[in-house]
């Protein structure tokens, strides 16, 4: 078993090491922020995440990432570990994380551009579902609204799938309601589409 | 346990390392993951029903254009601290006076009073209820109490008779004494959970009559749909939740009502549809006179003078009860309380206050203030004048009231989801 710990320990140390070289070589000065961004981007990456089921958090506004703190401090949104990360975090805490994570750079793409049919269908659901109204044209996203292209898509499946199931509660009710109108294929389409742009 | 105790005391590497174990899914070695797998989201609703259709608050947005820059945004999940709220920006009229009543109150909306003068507040956002208390101490501040957490959307609060009624999204609980209970420790009885699940104008408003039955609104389960025979309605059930009765129809999404202190007629704002126009149809102030007789004409009609591009064919607005009152388009006319008090100037007596949370299916805001509305003899509002404001600067919103309480010293209470703040507005002291 302790032979087993080491190993596992070794493999993790790789990508650490790795986001803090990332990190290290961000254009943000700030000593404090950087120490306060380490452990997020031990896991989620300098911007862009490489691990699978971990979002990146690059481009995202600070007021999306502090209402996604809060959530997981009071458990409105169950996604392990982050639950008993925020368990203690103050307000002030939750403040300066998102300030911290907001200026991490947008994500890069990491996967190949969609083809044109899946483009096609995705496109389609896009504008029938107006998702460009909340997350803007680029789908970049707003103020409280999340930047949601080059997210990884196993990630955005998930997101869906939970609002339209609602076991992700959303901090508002809008994608919970948008999403009971969306298919399984329609979510495999959407997250496959939006991941790729 | 904040971050600073637990990760600024070990190395930057420990730390980094600690937290790549743990997200590669070797609990045993991380800090954070011991009870990754426990505390299932209580505040999880179940599924919605699922014969509604187009429940979606964007529904019939036309394409393209500036209207696909319009969208509602929740406000934020943390409080103003209290020397950053807008104070200094709300206005009044001359002689009345408005200082911050309480603040560290996220997401701050219905309000209900005990005799003791304890405000009790509901939130929509945050899943919380809180006790207000009502002595400031010696730092000028009241004590905040959270009587319960995790809750679905905890919108609506009404005292009675030393309880305390709190409306979820799909169930109402009644905590009883609640004055020796502001610490959470009380259970609280279930009175109903015979209401849709649906997210959409799901949350809610109560409030008890003077009948002593306890009034519940149900939205309709979108912007504009054919609403299922359980929806666009007012309920009233005994206090223990039996024997409901729908006694109003055609109510898009009512978010505020109270009784007329002279006719004990039921008075209710009632939230117009979007993205028909920039400037129609306007947010209605109604009357009840007849109880389970009415239509108020949503979605067939709208502010008791047009009839809907798509369900008005075939329909005359003449059908439907005519609003009272109209309150601005997309003002989201929310909270609303007829002045019982003896503070303010005579001109107010039996006057409605009517907080209107501000638009966002609008170029250029509209709303985000206090308005009163006084009615003539005949009972109709001919005009409604603004009361407070300053909630809205340069098309943006730096606060967003959502109720008005007449408080038991006459003053008028004032709440702000955005900042998560409760206002006071009095007179001449």
């Amino acid at each position: 078993m302790q032979h087993f710990l080491g190993l596992r320990a070794i493999r993790g140390l790789i990508p650490a090491l790795g986001s803090l070289l990332a990190g290290a070589a961000l254009a943000a000065p700030d000593a404090a922020m950087q120490e306060r961004l380490a452990p997020c981007i031990a896991c989620h990456g300098a911007g862009t995440s490489e691990t699978e089921g971990i979002p990146s958090l690059g481009g995202q506004m600070p007021d999306y990432v502090v209402t996604q703190l809060f959530q997981f401090r009071e458990k409105q949104r169950e996604a392990p570990p982050m639950n008993d990360i925020a368990a203690g975090f103050s307000d002030d805490d939750l403040r300066a994380y998102a300030d911290a994570v907001g200026t991490l750079p947008p994500p890069a793409r990491t996967g190949d551009p969609a083809d044109p049919a899946l483009m096609a269908r995705a496109q389609s659901l896009v504008a029938k579902h107006q998702c460009t109204s909340c997350h803007g044209a680029d789908l970049a996203g707003r103020d409280a609204i999340p930047r949601i292209r080059d997210q990884r898509e196993e990630y955005l499946l998930k997101a869906l799938a939970g609002y339209k199931s609602n076991a992700r509660p959303g901090y508002d009710p809008a994608m919970n309601e948008v999403a009971q109108e969306l298919s399984e294929a329609d979510i495999k389409d959407l997250a496959a589409y939006v991941s790729r742009l | 346990m904040t971050p600073t105790d637990k990760i600024s005391s070990k190395p930057l590497l420990t730390r980094s390392l600690a937290a790549a174990l743990t997200c590669l899914g070797l609990g045993a070695v991380g800090p954070y993951a011991a009870h990754a797998q426990e505390t299932p989201a209580s505040a999880a609703p179940p599924a919605p029903v699922k014969a509604v259709e187009r429940g979606d608050a964007l529904y019939g947005r036309p394409e393209g254009g500036a209207a696909s820059k319009l969208a509602p945004v929740a406000g934020p999940p943390l409080a103003t601290p209290i020397a950053k709220l807008p104070l200094d920006k709300l206005k009044v009229p001359d002689g009345f006076k408005i200082e911050v009543y309480a603040s560290g109150i996220a997401n701050a909306r219905e309000m209900t009073q005990a005799p003791d003068g304890t405000l009790f507040v509901g939130t929509r956002t945050v899943g919380k209820v809180y006790a207000v208390l009502p002595q400031a101490g010696p730092d000028g501040k009241r004590e905040i109490k959270t009587i319960a957490s995790g809750l679905h959307r905890p919108n609506g609060v009404a005292f009675h008779d030393g309880a305390l009624y709190v409306a979820e999204l799909s169930k109402i609980w009644r905590y009883d004494d609640i004055a020796n209970h502001l610490d959470g420790s009380e259970e609280p009885t279930l009175v109903t959970d015979d209401l849709p699940k649906d997210e959409a104008h799901g949350w809610k408003f109560i409030a008890i009559g003077p009948d002593n039955k306890l009034y519940v609104p149900i939205g309709a389960p979108g912007n504009i749909v054919m609403p299922p025979d359980t929806h666009a309605q007012i309920r009233r059930m005994d206090l223990d939740g039996k024997n409901p009765e729908v006694i109003a129809r055609g109510v898009r999404n009512t978010v505020g009502f109270d009784w007329n202190p002279k006719t004990k007629q039921l008075w209710f704002t009632d939230n117009g549809r979007d993205w028909v126009s920039e400037d129609i149809p306007n947010d209605e102030l109604n009357v009840l006179t007849e109880p389970g007789k009415q239509h108020f004409g949503y979605p067939y009609c709208h502010q008791g003078t047009f009839t809907d591009p798509e369900y008005g064919w075939g329909h005359s607005c003449a059908e439907f009860t005519a609003p009272t009152g109209l309150l601005g388009p997309h003002t989201a006319s929310l909270g609303m309380r007829f002045y019982t008090g003896t503070q303010f100037p005579e001109a107010y007596r039996d006057a409605i206050f009517i907080a209107q949370h501000g638009s966002w299916n609008r170029t250029t805001k509209l709303g985000g203030a206090v308005v009163v509305a006084k009615p003539g003899a005949d009972g109709k509002v001919a005009a409604v004048e603004p009361f407070l404001t300053g909630f809205l600067q340069d098309n943006k919103y730096v606060g967003r009231p959502v109720d008005v309480l007449v408080a038991k010293d006459g003053s008028l209470l004032v709440s702000d989801d955005y900042n998560g703040a409760i206002y006071r507005v009095s007179y001449g002291q």
